[in-house]
């Protein structure tokens, strides 16, 4: 099922001069609009009239998140105020918020791409859609909400209300598809169990998860506990969230909407482009977008790219679910580890709750980790010794995938703090 | 069909058109919008050959145009109906519309012709009627519509059209693009028009382009650069502040 067949599978040369076309204006307008732009392309001398291929993209600038901070609330619009008809703000992952800006053609691509996306996770105008991300200045909510309507399917905009009331709102509307973060998604899955309601008596068929990194063992876990077909989407409130990827039921790979966005991967340190395939810094720019186009901006978020064809027949690119972000990569003794490594680690351990925390400590020069980790009550107050071995298989595991030693303490139940938005995985005391 | 990557084209010493990438797809109608000056008629002439790019490639049904003479560019498929009509005035409709056909024209395909020109009449009846007419007496709106039927006598598959709204009244002008949209609808004809009434064009257009000084500013669904206030502001003659 496509939304847009002619666009999502049209033939790779056509999207190659489509691109161009976008990309030569887009830097021809950031260049008259925007004076941020201006600035660094007079500086590094980039004459936007001398862009010839995609592969010019290079010469180009980057765009940090610290670029749009600086000219934060309004500074990067590429349109009078008068011409944006919404504003909304990040979600504030790391540090301060940033603002971006919508005109009416942004707010219509962006919930046709949003429609995009729910179409390959599987939504029709059958479905009853009940969105529990927050609305407010977060977008994802707002964004998920208008493909919805574009789809034509029952919006449900419960947004983040108690965990319980989700579920009576499910069980009572016969909700049909979900749409949350991955980790919320789950402790709704612990609340229908704990609720005593059996999941085969609901009428969920489809989850759409995304706003945060999520494993394949997560996956595998929330659509055996929720009876669905789970796929991930991709976004970022500075280019458009969600919107930019998302997943067909295929589940392998986030098909990229690339006639509207360009990617690059590039290594995070040197940040030159790295060959196909290969892990690193997600680079977007905008081609469409009107109110807040941005130019080769660092997502943070690390993934790779997927070039073969997909047998769902959309031509797209796609890219593998994200690996985390570059700011959660842990630098522990010169060795680079994910939280979602440490998370699928976790998952085959039986006895485990997915809900976790990564503590990174100085202890007299040397740096340690460690794994805080929720476990059934059966463990936990089992013997002591049985507890030791327990906690040591974990350990071994974790030594042996992430190739340092680390600490592991198990933590009562429902003790790790729990979030309707994102779950904050990482604590780093060592800066402090 | 169409496809141009970074056309540049020089008028002497003057960059008239810059690194102009745009593409025509097969069945759509294309508009290329933009204020006097801006470089539209050269570009269409540019594809016509009537006029040599410095730089980059105008592909059309995959075959490298740049270099084509302007006849060779006619049977390829592309016939252009030029600025201002530019009909013969001292013949009669019907030898206008005839000369039309030289690209194929031959003893042989006599009956064929003919066939083409009751084909035009059919829909332009008005032309049925002032078939014996000198066509320098036809009144704008007619000569717009036989500089349409001329270029259809070419049996194009690519039709460029350069303003052809240009000095009739508005409901001429209506009429004209009605017969456009029907030339696509009927005949699955592409057409690339170019236009200063830019409305009227993205009105009925699939896909839009904004010339300013050479460059393309924009691109995009011609109902997105309909509701986009750069556009409505320098082309469409509204003032957005004041409106309600």
């Amino acid at each position: 099922m496509y939304w847009e067949a002619e666009k999502e599978c049209i033939n790779r040369e056509a999207l190659k001069q489509l691109q161009l076309e976008r990309l030569q204006s887009t830097v021809l307008r950031v260049y008259m609009n925007v004076p941020f732009y201006r600035k660094k392309f007079d500086e590094l001398r980039i004459d936007p009239d001398a862009f010839r291929s995609l592969g010019d993209l290079r010469k180009l600038p980057f765009t940090s998140k610290d670029d749009l901070r600086v000219s934060y609330p309004y500074g990067m619009f590429a349109v009078p105020l008068r011409e944006v008809v919404r504003v909304q703000a990040s979600s504030g992952t790391t540090g301060m918020p940033t603002a971006v800006g919508y005109t009416r053609n942004d707010i219509k691509n962006w919930s046709n791409l949003a429609a995009r996306i729910l179409v390959a996770g599987g939504v029709t105008q059958n479905d009853i859609v009940q969105i529990a991300f927050d609305y407010g200045l977060f977008t994802g909510a707002l964004g998920l909400h208008y493909g919805a309507e574009r789809v034509g399917a029952s919006v449900i905009p419960i947004s983040g209300v108690n965990t319980r009331r989700q579920v009576k709102i499910m069980q009572d509307f016969k909700t049909t598809a979900l749409m949350c973060t991955p980790s919320y998604a789950l402790s709704i899955a612990d609340t229908i169990m704990e609720m005593g309601i059996n999941v085969n008596s609901l009428s969920l068929k489809y989850g759409l998860f995304g706003a945060e990194p999520w494993s394949e063992s997560m996956r595998h876990e929330l659509q055996e506990k929720l009876k669905i077909v789970a796929t991930d989407n991709y976004g970022l409130s500075e280019v458009m969230s969600p919107g930019v990827a998302g997943e067909c039921s295929e589940r392998n790979g986030l098909h990229i909407n690339e006639d509207h966005f360009l990617v690059e991967v590039v290594d995070p340190e040197t940040l030159e482009p790295l060959p196909e395939g290969k892990t690193g810094e997600l680079v977007i720019t905008t081609l469409t977008k009107e109110a807040f186009p941005v130019i080769r901006f660092r997502t943070r978020d690390l993934t790779s790219l997927i070039t073969e064809p997909c047998s769902c027949g959309r031509t797209f690119v796609r890219m593998n679910k994200v690996m985390g972000r570059t700011d959660d990569m842990i630098k522990i003794r010169g060795i680079t580890v994910f939280p979602s490594q440490i998370e699928s680690v976790l998952f085959e351990i039986e006895g485990t709750e997915p809900h976790y925390q990564i503590i990174l400590e100085r202890k007299a020069a040397v740096d340690e980790l460690t794994v805080l980790v929720e476990v059934s009550e059966s463990i936990f107050f089992d013997q002591v010794r049985k507890q030791k071995d327990f906690i040591e298989r974990i350990k071994a595991r974790l030594a042996s995938e992430i190739g340092i030693s680390v600490e592991v303490k198990p933590v009562e139940k429902q003790t790790l703090e729990r979030s309707g938005g994102k779950a904050k995985r990482v604590i780093d005391k060592r800066a402090l | 069909m169409l496809i141009l990557k970074n056309v540049d084209i020089f008028y002497g010493k003057i960059h008239a058109i810059k690194r102009v990438s745009l593409h025509v797809n097969k069945g759509e109608i294309v508009t290329l919008i933009g204020s006097n000056g801006a470089g539209k008629t050269t570009l269409l002439r540019t594809i016509s050959g009537l006029i040599r790019s410095t730089n980059g490639s105008l592909v059309f049904d995959n075959l490298d145009i740049s270099k084509q003479s302007p006849d060779t560019i006619v049977k390829k498929g592309i016939s252009h109906v030029p600025e201002g009509r530019l009909v013969f005035k001292p013949l009669n409709v019907e030898d206008n519309l005839l000369l039309g056909s030289f690209n194929w024209y031959s003893f042989k395909n006599r009956s064929e012709i003919k066939n083409d020109v009751e084909m035009i009449y059919s829909i332009f009846p008005i032309l049925k009627k002032r078939k014996k007419q000198l066509a320098g007496t036809l009144s704008g709106g007619e000569q717009q519509m036989l500089a349409i039927g001329r270029a259809l006598m070419a049996r194009p598959k690519l039709l460029l059209l350069d303003e052809p709204s240009m000095g009739l009244a508005p409901i001429v002008i209506k009429e004209i693009f009605k017969y456009i949209v029907e030339l696509r609808n009927t005949f699955g004809l592409t057409v690339l028009l170019i236009e200063q009434n830019a409305r009227s064009a993205l009105r009925i257009a699939h896909t839009g382009y904004v010339l300013e000084t050479g460059r393309i500013i924009l691109q995009g669904p011609a109902e997105d650069l309909l509701l986009n206030k750069d556009v409505q502001r320098a082309y469409l003659g509204r003032d957005v502040d004041y409106e309600i």
